[in-house]
């Protein structure tokens, strides 16, 4: 039964002439005159679909590429990196014995056609990758970013997406630990849902995505296929929304938890007996990814019989299953004398499990249907020789104007009561509010290894109950820093990232980043693009922090308007005994309280501009010299035992932070700015590099020496109050935290509870 | 003690269960859906998660499993049985206990640390509470709102079955803020926070969780 017309490869030969649809498909007329060129004639139409997914931009990064490598050739020499960029995703070495895995994806465009899948099934392709590595996926964050809190289609999809990452990572049983969310005109028709997942195994158990041994099995296991996502990869992934995106509705693919929660123990049972060769999860590009991608980077070649391949839709054709996206599938190598084995573990896990192919040596993929030839192609065309574009870049004609005009002329407030109100109304802004009406609805207690969760500066997780060592992850990036200067707005980012690890006690080791973007095809975006990379492959040098793995999305963008740019950063750090982290909110009376770092007068894409809806001047300074003075001085006394609590500045400035740690520890400040400085300044400047400390008095003369000794910069600028619910700045002014907790709670539940 | 922790398809704190007993000082016995076996288990915990992906209605598919059937026989001859969350939502599926768990009142998942106070404390799962005793433990659930026909809500009542109330907020919609009851005889327990999650003071709001188990070993020790 082989069903209407298959376009076969002997066919394809003796049509040479006949119109193919590869512009709908989204191939331009010289790839597919490539395509033909590799093949020596035209394509079947199963070749076709496979080249133009794997040749989209989301699968072959063919726009980015060359910006991209900079990762490799300015990394860091590092011992700790065990799988670098191009596998599924970075393993790094976190000692004895133990390895982690993470990676950060986006799942930006389908978010907006369906927040509620789009978000789920983000959160279960990154948790598919890191599973797929060997480890056990151990924890999620997400960094997201939405339109105007009050714009009408907020209410649409915000609520959508976290009940989406809440709803898969839940049911998953993986503690969602952190992340961020902010907000921008921009991001209105262009939500950006980027979800990162952390795993960890035993380092000497690292699977790859390889199909090694002519002779072995090539298994399908998981859901079966159905017709969701059909061309998600090329046509929402890479396509720019039109008014008639209702009609690409179908595209999205449809998540089940379940399937995959079962999926991720039954392989796991597989990875402990060591049933598998290689492993590859089924993601965007579908079927097409895993075979081509297995087979290139394995023995070469590889048979499969498509017609295998269970179906949830028997009307579908070789091409749709292909292309399909349908979610909670995985592929395997398997030997022939461990097959047996692997079937009984997906028969425990009632996961169905099919053997559709084998392992070859012959160089070629090549897939029948119902015995007749539909695919026979060199794997590594598909897979890793795409096109590669050098895009146009041009600096934006509007740059010099965003950068010159600065914000000076906007009042600031000077009296204490214009400080006082200016401080309450930042704290109500969207950015700035607090976010647990969102994080509320993720479970941070599954697994047990919690050890720090929203809203903590970075999420800290034990690895495993039988070791004292964590590890400690954080997201960060400012849209709004980047588009005033995207090597800065990149370097901010990591720095960001980078000393919200250290604050916990944990010393940042490895980077992961997700890209968001406009079109690349604009060369304004381009130049925004390889601005970010070249400032973020410079900061990681600097940093010694490699960049492991991440993703790229482009088109962005609504008609002509790009979202800001905005490259989320992931970075991990290791802790080795998670008892010694450091909290952020303030917990102990009489406590005296630290600035860390140097005050500067930097305002430009600070939040206290974005409140006057105005962007422009340039971001805070980058230091990274200072920021790895301070990440020592964070480290070093969180494992010595000198710190109550410890709090990262960035958006708001220090007034934010000293409030923040406040309502989250339920006490009261004393503050006095430090001698002759700016309150307006000193309150709410952006500057990066600086962090607050509250330290026992008992340690205050050694934390002040240790300080001293690493030259950082520190001032003694207040006292806990356990007394006292309120912040007071001597002088200034006095706000009660009954006051600030109404301008700082009561935004997100106004806005959505009806 | 030897203390079974069931894991079905989709269980997800099964581990965090079975390492709580351990905490507490119990031996942990991993008890698969499809075994009926309980293997001389003294006691069983059914774990939270979503069993069988919550299809059809939360524990429903999961209460037609083989170990629930040994477990159902089990307990009516007294063992004792804590279901928590999932389990809780379990055991009202099978009849052990009486009433459902519905959609949160607020339509959305809710992950938080929830003040408790414990009513009852001569049920092999709460001995070790003072009556009147407030705690704290996270409750995490997107079906936890307890609901039941006033006959039985008054029933619960009148015989003291009610052995956790919400305090400080209603946090799912429970009628007449029921967080746990328990069957007639006291030996099942169901509970939709997760006192198994505030066991170790690093990992949850504290260690006032630890209780209930504690009161299985403790009582467990006097009868020897």
């Amino acid at each position: 039964m082989s069903g209407p017309r298959v376009d076969t490869v002997p066919v394809a030969e003796q049509t040479p002439e006949q119109p193919q649809p590869f512009k709908e498909l989204g191939l331009a007329a010289d790839e597919y005159a490539r395509v033909r060129e590799i093949l020596g004639r035209r394509p079947s139409s199963s070749e076709l679909a496979i080249y133009s997914v794997m040749w989209s931009e989301h699968c072959s990064y063919k726009s980015s590429k060359v910006h991209l490598r900079q990762f490799g050739e300015k990394a860091p020499k590092t011992d700790a990196l065990l799988v670098g960029m191009g596998e599924n995703a970075g393993v790094v070495d976190v000692g004895d014995g133990w390895a982690v895995t993470f990676k950060i994806e986006s799942h930006n465009h389908p978010s907006y056609v369906e927040p509620y899948q789009g978000a789920a099934t983000g959160v279960g392709g990154i948790v598919r990758d890191i599973l797929t590595m060997g480890a056990r996926p151990i924890a999620v964050l997400d960094s997201l970013r939405f339109g105007p809190l009050e714009a009408h289609d907020t209410a649409r999809v915000l609520p959508g997406v976290v009940a989406g990452v809440g709803g898969y990572g839940n049911c998953l049983g993986l503690p969602n630990i952190g992340g961020e969310v902010y907000f921008d005109d921009g991001y209105l028709g262009n939500p950006l849902v980027n979800a990162l997942c952390v795993g960890v195994m035993r380092a000497d158990s690292i699977k790859l995505a390889k199909a090694d041994g002519p002779g072995n099995h090539v298994v399908l296991f998981g859901a079966r296929t159905g017709g969701d996502g059909i061309g998600g990869a090329s046509v929402l992934a890479s396509a720019t929304f039109d008014d008639a995106h209702q009609a690409k509705r179908p595209s999205v693919q449809v998540g089940d938890p379940f399937a995959e929660k079962v999926l991720i123990e039954c392989c796991l049972e597989i990875f402990a007996a060591d049933l598998v060769v290689g492993i590859q999860d089924l993601g965007a590009a579908g079927i097409s990814c895993a075979t081509t991608e297995l087979a290139a980077a394995g023995t070469g070649g590889m048979d499969v019989q498509l017609d295998l391949v269970p179906l949830r839709d028997p009307t579908l054709a070789p091409e749709e299953i292909l292309m399909s996206e349908s979610q909670e599938r995985m592929m395997a190598v398997v030997e022939p004398d461990k097959l047996d084995a692997f079937l009984d573990v997906c028969r425990k896990w009632e996961v169905l499990a099919t053997v559709i192919g084998t392992v070859t040596d012959s160089g070629r993929l090549r897939m029948t249907w119902h015995g007749e030839l539909i695919v026979d192609l060199p794997p590594k065309t598909a897979a890793h020789e795409g096109p590669v574009y050098e895009r146009p870049i041009e600096r934006p004609l509007d740059q010099d104007a965003v950068v010159e005009v600065d914000g000076r002329g906007l009042p600031r407030p000077v009296k204490p009561d214009e400080l006082r109100h200016t401080l309450l109304r930042l704290l109500s802004t969207p950015d700035l509010a607090d976010k647990s009406w969102i994080t509320d609805q993720y479970d941070r207690y599954v697994m047990g290894n919690t050890v720090l969760a929203q809203p903590e500066d970075a999420g800290l997780i034990r690895l495993d109950e039988s070791t004292a060592r964590g590890v400690a992850v954080a997201t960060d990036g400012n849209g709004r820093y980047t588009r005033l200067d995207p090597y800065a707005g990149a370097q901010l980012a990591l720095a960001e990232a980078y000393r919200n690890v250290a604050t916990t006690g944990a010393r940042p080791i490895a980077v992961t980043n997700c890209l968001n973007f406009g079109s690349p095809e604009d060369p304004g975006v381009m130049w925004q693009f390889a601005e970010a990379v070249r400032g973020l492959a410079d900061g990681c040098r600097t940093l010694g922090t490699p960049v492991t793995g991440g993703n790229v999305s482009f088109y962005n963008q609504t008609g002509s308007t790009a979202i800001l740019p905005t490259p989320v950063i992931g970075v991990l750090g290791v802790i080795d005994d998670v008892a010694k982290r450091t909290r952020h909110a303030f917990r102990a009376d009489g406590s005296p309280v630290f600035l860390l770092g140097d005050t500067r007068d930097e305002f430009g894409g600070s939040e206290w501009h974005g409140m006057h809806g105005f962007l422009g001047g340039r971001p805070p300074v980058v230091d990274f010299a200072r920021e790895q003075v301070l990440a020592d001085v964070l480290i070093t006394a969180a494992a010595e035992g000198l710190l109550d609590a410890a709090h990262d500045l960035s958006e708001g400035g220090l007034a934010i932070a000293l409030v923040e740690a406040c309502l989250h520890g339920d006490t009261g400040v004393r503050v006095r700015l430090p001698e002759g400085a700016d309150p307006f300044v000193a309150l709410f400047s952006e500057s990066a590099g600086r962090a607050i400390a509250s330290v026992p008095r008992a340690h205050e003369q050694r934390f002040t020496e240790l300080c001293a000794q690493r030259g950082l910069p520190h001032q003694r600028i207040g006292t806990v109050d356990l007394l006292m619910p309120e912040v007071a700045f001597e002088g200034l002014f006095t706000v009660s935290l009954r006051d600030l907790r109404a301008a700082w709670s009561s935004v997100l539940p106004r806005r959505f509870e009806r | 003690m030897r203390v079974g922790v069931v894991t079905f398809p989709g269980s997800l704190d099964d581990r965090d269960a079975a390492r709580a007993v351990r905490v507490a000082g119990g031996e942990a016995v991993s008890l698969w859906h499809a075994d009926p076996s309980l293997h001389d288990v003294e006691a069983v915990i059914l774990p939270g998660g979503f069993s069988y992906g919550d299809y059809l209605r939360c524990g429903a598919i999961a209460r037609f499993s083989p170990v629930m059937e040994s477990i159902v026989a089990a307990a009516g001859d007294g063992l004792p049985v804590l279901g928590i969350c999932n389990g809780f939502q379990v055991l009202c599926e099978a009849h052990l206990l009486p009433g459902a768990l519905i959609r949160n009142d607020n339509r959305r998942f809710i992950c938080k640390d929830q003040v408790l106070t414990i009513e009852r404390t001569d049920t092999r799962w709460t001995s070790a509470y003072r009556p009147g005793q407030e705690i704290v433990i996270p409750i995490k659930n997107g079906e936890g709102g307890y609901v039941a026909d006033q006959h039985t809500l008054d029933e619960l009542e009148a015989e003291g079955r009610v052995i956790a109330r919400y305090t400080l907020g209603n946090p799912n919609g429970s009628y007449r803020n029921i967080a746990g009851i328990s069957n007639e005889a006291g030996n099942v327990v169901g509970l939709m926070p997760h006192p198994e999650h505030a066991v170790e003071a690093l990992t949850g709001p504290g260690t006032d969780g630890l209780g209930f188990f504690m009161s299985l070993l403790g009582l467990a020790e006097a009868a020897a």
